[in-house]
């Protein structure tokens, strides 16, 4: 129950946090921290129970009729995610409410959060497929809002849309690949198809379902070439960057497929497809980073790079690599939400993120640079931080890799040399060079500030000192979980001197090396971009979406051209068209013309309508043609008299008289009658007219002998007065048999009344 | 368009059409009639009435906004659907409850006559709120 339950309280916490912000006032931050903490402290309590080899699972019914379930899923792998994303949410939290402090409406900032909070947490226990795509969907649409927070500014609006644009597509695909999972196993249960690995595989519905979930995973975790919305995204405010890039959305892309990795993977196509795309995304992402300026823009890019690594790992998919793959993912998680946080703090504090336009910060803020100097030295791998250990087994899972190792692991090196390359710039020349002019003295950062990155670094620094006892534990049921028959390497710090040590210490020069090179190294990474890398993906991205809305309008313009002739020519040549071949492809008709018993008055009746026809269509005038069709419609209105149609009849009197005064009401207002149709207009008015009309005379005269399956007819005459006590068939279907198409039909009308008298008012307006 | 004799038919027509119009209206369950034809009486009484005295006076006659109208038909042929889910069947199942039983006045009556006022309203409404409309130019 607890997992459910405390989604739901998540979700109401974040409903109402906007509403409590001003009561809280200071201490806000504080008490939204108070329950995703409570959450991880639960979660956290389930651990022994997890390690022990058990899953925790939870099923409530949502539309059991097509077997659609909220269920929820805990094993090993969802507890290790779900203690990232509270852990680093509860102090996400505290920070985010102190940092939004200058900017209005933060209430509803931190209820975004919240959500966003809520939606991956939903993500990570979901134990079905369709939970998991509303949750996954959540996340799409709170990320929306939190990058577009500074709404004023155009180009978070882009940066928003575009992410809002190309996870959303990639959740449609998704959503089209997990229908495609479940088709094999007829449930949409994690349960029931991690139950079964083999079916999916065996099915030809693999290709299809791999490709789908494919596209929505690689959306999702920013992979090349959908890697670019990640960067954009940094227009978010710092608190929602160091939340989306360390536990958030794009961990959700990873996730998934690490969780589909006990079915799906293992493949040839799996294992190559992430193969390339997570080897392109981790070199790409590492350096593009090379030439950034912008604080935050780099630590983006490096994340790209990152989640290029946790592809890579899951397509190789080795006991090494899924061991690699979770050790990175929390050590991730802890260094890459310090560094925003920082990022955010240093930006606060001096105003700027600009590295050419900081320097010497150690001096005011010492506390601050030593925190953020660990995050970087875990991000450069450098021992005893938990980042040596997860370069350590990256390096071992690329040696031992079974396809192309030398290929990764030259690529997979050189990334390792740009992320050294990187922290020593990030940490000397921030907190070291030389320092510039700033506008105001830069002083630590406050407590709540300061109190997240705090506790992630010392996480990552015990969790790398003490591996055995501290972080195995942690890890070693999500890597069986993902990865059944598989071991959890026993971590440490130590492995004695072989290859994967001597690269690391060769990564280590190397990036010193280069580091000491910059000022060459760096304009000669931004002459190679001039060179060959000149087109900007976003705006490949933009150009695709000014076209597309092209697409659209010249689409629109064609089929919602606003002249209602053509509409109803359209409609009347499709409909009669459509009949008219399915007339033919029907049994021969059998026309049994029998006029005989038809009274002479009647006869009289039918004469003066198709004489009232042919005046209307000849004549000239509006009001001729207006009589000539009443006096079609009264015509009728004596025929169904004659055939015993009183509720008719009385409708057609009525209808026919309104229109009458309908007519009069418009027709001073109409100019002067006039021909404009050319002969060739005619003709196709004429074609289209009597396609139409002699439709329905066949229709009609096919009516009277194709009798379908029993008449229901039938059903109505007896059922009228003993099951719903009316004599009037006509009345009793309108409102008891049929009572919901009637809601229907006199919904329809209101709307189109409304939508009259709105048109003619607006039109009153402009003129 | 001023017609006295219009203007006399319309005044003395208008209270004429209304009592038909519930009449038929009320008796359309069993003979000719119901809530789309009573309706459709409802609006040409006043809009016979707004041809004689224009349309400013007859949304004085009125009283209701034919906005108004319109909506409180669809609500109540909504609402008239309601006790049928309550009574645990399928949402606009006809319910039917007999008044004063083994009397001289007994009487069955049920929802689906609640769902034929909500027709009426609403065919009513619509019909009056295109019309005058137009009209009003």
């Amino acid at each position: 129950m607890t997992t459910g339950l405390f989604l739901i309280v998540l979700l109401g916490v974040s409903i109402v946090a906007p509403f409590v912000r001003k009561y809280l006032k200071n201490a806000a931050g504080w008490v939204y921290a108070i329950w995703p903490f409570a959450g991880f402290l639960y979660y956290l309590s389930l651990l022994p129970e997890i390690n022990q080899g058990n899953v925790i699972t939870e099923t409530h019914e949502w539309i059991p009729v097509i077997g659609l379930n909220f269920s929820f899923y805990v094993d090993g792998f969802s507890l290790l995610f779900s203690l990232l994303v509270l852990g680093i949410g509860t102090f996400i939290m505290v920070y985010a409410d102190y940092y939004m402090k200058p900017y209005p409406m933060k209430g509803r900032f931190m209820g975004y959060l919240l959500l966003f909070m809520t939606a991956m947490q939903g993500i990570v226990v979901s134990g079905n497929l369709i939970t998991m795509f509303v949750f996954w969907e959540l996340t799409s649409i709170s990320s929306y809002m939190l990058i577009g927070y500074y709404h004023e500014k155009p180009e978070a609006r882009a940066s928003a849309l575009q992410a809002l644009l190309i996870t959303g597509f990639g959740g449609l695909a998704l959503l089209g690949g997990f229908v495609l999972l479940a088709i094999p196993y007829g449930s949409y249960e994690l349960s029931v198809i991690l139950s079964n690995p083999d079916l999916i595989k065996n099915s030809n519905l693999y290709l299809p379902a791999f490709i789908l979930i494919a596209i929505g995973a690689f959306t999702k975790s920013a992979q090349f070439p959908f890697h670019f919305w990640l960067p954009g995204a940094m227009t978010a405010p710092s608190p929602v960057s160091a939340f989306l890039h360390s536990a958030t959305m794009v961990k959700a892309g990873v996730f998934l497929l690490a969780r589909l990795n006990p079915i799906m993977g293992g493949t040839e196509i799996w294992s190559y497809t992430l193969t390339i795309f997570g080897v392109t995304t981790m070199f790409a992402g590492a350096w593009l980073s090379i030439h950034q300026v912008d604080l935050k823009r780099i630590l983006a890019y490096t994340t790209v790079s990152a989640l290029g690594t946790l592809v890579l790992l899951i397509g190789t998919g080795t006991e090494y690599a899924i061991n690699a793959a979770i050790i990175f993912l929390l050590v991730h998680a802890l260094y890459k939400g310090t560094l925003f946080m920082m990022a955010g703090n240093i930006e606060k504090k001096t105003g700027t993120r600009d590295i050419n336009q900081l320097g010497g910060l150690f001096k005011y803020m010492p506390f601050a640079a030593i925190v953020m100097s660990l995050a970087l030295v875990s991000m450069a791998g450098v021992p005893p931080m938990l980042g040596f250990l997860g370069k350590e087994l990256i390096y071992e899972a690329a040696v031992a890799a079974p396809k192309a190792h030398v290929f990764i692991l030259t690529l997979g090196f050189l990334t390792n040399v740009i992320l050294v390359f990187l922290s020593l710039r990030l940490a000397i020349d921030i907190f070291w060079g030389k320092e510039p002019q700033y506008a105001k003295t830069p002083a630590e950062p406050s407590l709540a500030l300061i109190i997240g990155p705090f506790f992630l670094v010392l996480a990552s620094f015990v969790l790398g000192l003490f591996p055995s006892t501290m972080a195995n534990p942690l890890t070693s049921s999500a890597i069986t979980a993902i990865s059944p028959g598989l071991d959890a390497i026993k971590l440490k710090l130590w492995h004695g001197f072989n290859l994967v040590l001597g690269l690391s210490a060769l990564t280590l020069i190397s990036g010193y090396f280069a580091f000491r090179n910059r000022k060459k190294l760096i304009p000669a990474v931004i002459q190679i971009n001039l060179r060959y890398f000149r087109r900007e993906f976003t705006r490949i991205f933009f150009h695709l979406v000014d076209k597309f809305l092209v697409l659209t309008k010249l689409q629109t313009k064609t089929l919602q051209h606003g002249y209602h002739r053509f509409y109803l020519m359209t409609i009347f040549a499709v409909a009669s068209v459509l009949v008219w071949v399915m007339i033919w492809r029907a049994d021969p008709i059998m026309l049994e013309l029998n006029f005989s018993d038809m009274p002479l008055n009647l006869i009289a009746v039918v004469v003066l309508i198709i004489a009232a026809s042919l005046s209307a269509v000849v004549s000239n005038s509006r009001v001729i043609a207006l009589i000539s069709m009443g006096v079609i419609g009264f015509g009728i209105t004596i025929i169904f008299i004659a055939y015993s149609g009183v509720d008719l009849a009385i409708t057609m009197i009525m209808v026919e008289t309104l229109l009458v005064i309908l007519a009069i009401t418009v027709i001073y207002h109409l100019p002067k009658y006039q021909n404009f149709s050319s002969t060739g207009d005619r003709m196709r008015d004429a074609l289209i007219a009597t396609l139409v009309g002699s439709f329905f005379i066949v229709l009609v005269l096919q009516a009277g002998t194709t009798s379908l399956d029993a008449p229901i007819s039938g059903f109505f005459k007896e059922a009228s007065y003993t099951e719903a006590f009316g004599r009037n068939i006509v009345n009793v279907i309108l409102v008891d048999f049929r009572a919901l198409d009637t809601l229907g039909e006199i919904t329809v009308i209101s709307i189109a009344a409304i939508g009259i008298y709105a048109m003619i008012r607006l039109g009153k307006k402009t003129s | 368009m001023e017609s006295v004799v219009l203007q006399i038919a319309a005044r003395h027509m208008r209270p004429l059409l209304l009592v038909l119009s519930v009449i038929v209206l009320y008796r359309g369950h069993n003979e000719p009639g119901g809530g789309f034809i009573g309706g459709l009486m409802l609006g040409a009484a006043y809009i016979l009435y707004a041809m004689a005295f224009g349309v400013k006076k007859t949304q004085k006659a009125l009283y209701f906004n034919p906005v108004n109208l319109t909506a409180f038909g669809l609500l109540v042929a909504v609402i008239s659907g309601i006790p049928a889910v309550l009574l645990g069947n399928e949402f606009l199942t006809g319910e039917w409850y007999t008044f004063f039983s083994q009397t001289f006045f007994e009487i069955k009556q049920g929802t689906p006559l609640i769902f034929d006022i909500g027709v009426y309203f609403a065919v009513a409404g619509m019909l009056m709120l295109v019309m005058f409309s137009i009209m009003e130019e």
